[in-house]
């Protein structure tokens, strides 16, 4: 697939992609899925997404070519591949910080790369097609075990390891009341993530009736719709016996709903950098001194957050893009055991033919999308 | 709890009213309770967790890519990393001003953002009016996989969901048409003004 402008993909022909570096692989595209992240960049709000940008950072495949100096891969292998691009040698790769990665993106020192995800983020072509090039094959790609489904080796590529690294990121301790923001494929693995690491109740909030049904269903949360509410955080005052959760998990990002102000002002007229109103939930339903976790994704534009409301609560904010491979052993080990289980979020599955109408169906959620996988023509 | 603050709530006391459930409780409703119970025992800690011979790299500092241009970097950046995309190289007049926004301005600077959104719509601009020099021109109704709004129920999705963003996307089409139509018009004005001065 080829970006043509805001709202606006298509499907061409491109060559395969060359090996530029002795330790880059090509790996032909076997699954691959759309994130909810992708849409900021098909809605138009990542500075330097250029026309022609493939994008797709969630996504499996074989090995079908490698550079000289690769060691730890083989034409053949059947591997997934974190979203971060990470070359496992800088100040922060040595300190387990893949996303935040130094030697990858020239474009900006802020963020780490990110296959297909626009020129901020390095400018590297993405999964969403038939191969795509993996810059430091020693470094971030795995072969799938003989036991794992595709559809979840290609989901902990970016959603799931995103959703249980922010229940991590949450601090959260036995016993704890956690309120999920979002109810998209990030927060549900979250809510089920919170649960492992002790909650003692998990709330999940949407505007979505059929992603709430689905929290139940696959993360035993206790479901609120806000849009039956005159106002959210109140509600969740009540709920917590006023005190406010002891941790809220973001898994919105900067296309949140719920104001109608901050969204336009946001998303459609890019007079900030999308919606901050997920954001302010959190700083506003959390307790004093307790924890916020932002795992939704905002760009390089600011944002009108309430900082204040956060300083003089006491909360500690913690976030970051998620080191992918640092969660993978263990998150293995949960998907074997059922404790967390990807694949039932999956609602769609369209030829790579038919992209421009999987990213309309995500997008405007139609026909309760919830997650939508890509089934490239090559595989 | 003593009788008169029975009915106030936790907030408002030293011990939270309810306590959680057990865990056996828990245990026995969600699958895995409790697995990582141990915060020092999760992946991501501690944050920082030197392990530098666990990465798979075989190197100090990583061998340089081949510069095929000069690539534009982050003037934050002490050189252009080792390793970089090679995607869509910039070009035309949205090439320049992505080439100066990344040479004068740090990303601390919200002139370099607002500069490459603005390059981003030229660069569109740009790329639709090629299209049409060629035998496969932009098409928006096509691109824009509207097609899906009758095979993926459209109507019926927007309403009995409970969903607040209907409201919100009555302007995408504004959006994604909007300059379409300032585009035709403007063309059209600038056409008859030519013609005009052709006949005088």
């Amino acid at each position: 697939m080829v970006y043509r402008g805001p709202y606006k993909i298509r499907v061409e022909d491109k060559d395969v992609p060359p090996i530029e570096h002795p330790n880059d692989a090509i790996v032909r595209v076997t699954l691959a899925a759309i994130c909810g992240s992708d849409l900021h960049l098909y809605h138009g709000l990542m500075p330097d997404t250029r026309i022609g940008h493939t994008f797709g950072h969630e996504f499996i495949g074989v090995v079908e070519e490698v550079g000289s100096s690769v060691q730890n891969l083989a034409v053949g292998d059947r591997v997934m591949v974190p979203f971060n691009i990470f070359c496992g040698s800088c100040w922060f790769c040595a300190r387990g910080l893949y996303s935040n990665c130094h030697n990858v993106n020239p474009n900006a020192t802020a963020v780490g790369a990110i296959y297909g995800y626009s020129h901020t983020t390095g400018g590297y072509d993405g999964g969403q097609s038939q191969y795509v090039r993996v810059p430091f094959a020693d470094v971030g790609p795995v072969k799938i075990p003989d036991w794992m489904h595709d559809e979840d080796a290609v989901l902990l590529t970016d959603a799931s390891a995103t959703g249980y690294f922010g229940a991590q990121l949450g601090e959260i301790a036995e016993g704890d009341t956690v309120v999920v923001l979002g109810a998209g494929p990030v927060g549900l693995i979250a809510a089920q993530s919170s649960w492992l690491m002790g909650a003692g109740r998990v709330i999940v909030i949407d505007h979505l009736d059929h992603r709430l049904e689905k929290a139940r269903s696959m993360a035993h949360a206790e479901t609120f719709n806000f849009a039956h509410y005159d106002d959210i955080v109140v509600e969740m005052k009540k709920q917590t016996d006023h005190l406010g959760a002891d941790v809220v998990i973001e898994a919105v990002g900067a296309e949140a709903d719920g104001s109608f102000l901050q969204h336009v002002t946001g998303t459609k007229l890019k007079l900030q950098g999308g919606s901050p109103i997920a954001l302010n939930w959190a700083i506003d339903s959390v307790r004093k001194g307790g924890t916020v976790s932002v795992v939704g994704a905002y760009g390089p534009v600011p944002n009108a957050v309430k900082f204040g409301d956060a300083l003089n609560k006491g909360l500690t904010l913690r976030m970051n893009q998620t080191p992918v491979k640092r969660q993978w052993p263990r998150m293995f080990e949960h998907v074997r055991n059922g404790y967390l289980t990807p694949r039932d979020m999956v609602t769609h599955r369209f030829p790579l033919e038919d992209i421009a109408e999987a990213y309309h169906v995500f997008s405007a959620k139609l026909d309760g999308c919830i997650k939508p996988l890509v089934l490239p023509s090559a595989a | 709890m003593s009788e008169h603050t029975a009915d106030v709530p936790s907030a408002y006391v030293r011990d939270k009213r309810t306590p959680p459930p057990t865990r056996e409780e828990l245990r026995a409703r969600i699958p895995g309770w409790g697995a990582d119970l141990d915060p020092a025992d999760r992946p991501s800690h501690p944050k920082l967790d030197y392990a530098p011979d666990t990465t798979g790299a075989h190197w100090h500092f990583p061998e340089r890519q081949p510069e095929k241009w000069p690539r534009e970097h982050s003037i934050e950046h002490a050189f252009v990393t080792p390793v970089f995309g090679t995607a869509q190289p910039p070009r035309a007049l949205s090439g320049v001003i992505r080439r100066f926004s990344y040479a004068r301005y740090s990303e601390g600077r919200v002139g370099h953002w607002m500069l490459l959104i603005l390059a981003d719509r030229v660069d569109a601009v740009e790329h639709h009016l090629e299209s049409f020099l060629t035998r496969r021109p932009d098409i928006p109704i096509t691109e824009t996989g509207i097609r899906s709004e009758v095979t993926h129920a459209g109507l019926r999705s927007r309403f009995g969901d409970g969903r607040t963003d209907w409201r919100h996307q009555l302007l995408d089409p504004v959006v994604v048409v909007g300059p379409w139509i300032a585009a035709a018009g403007l063309s059209y004005r600038q056409g008859r003004k030519l013609v005009r001065a052709l006949r005088r």
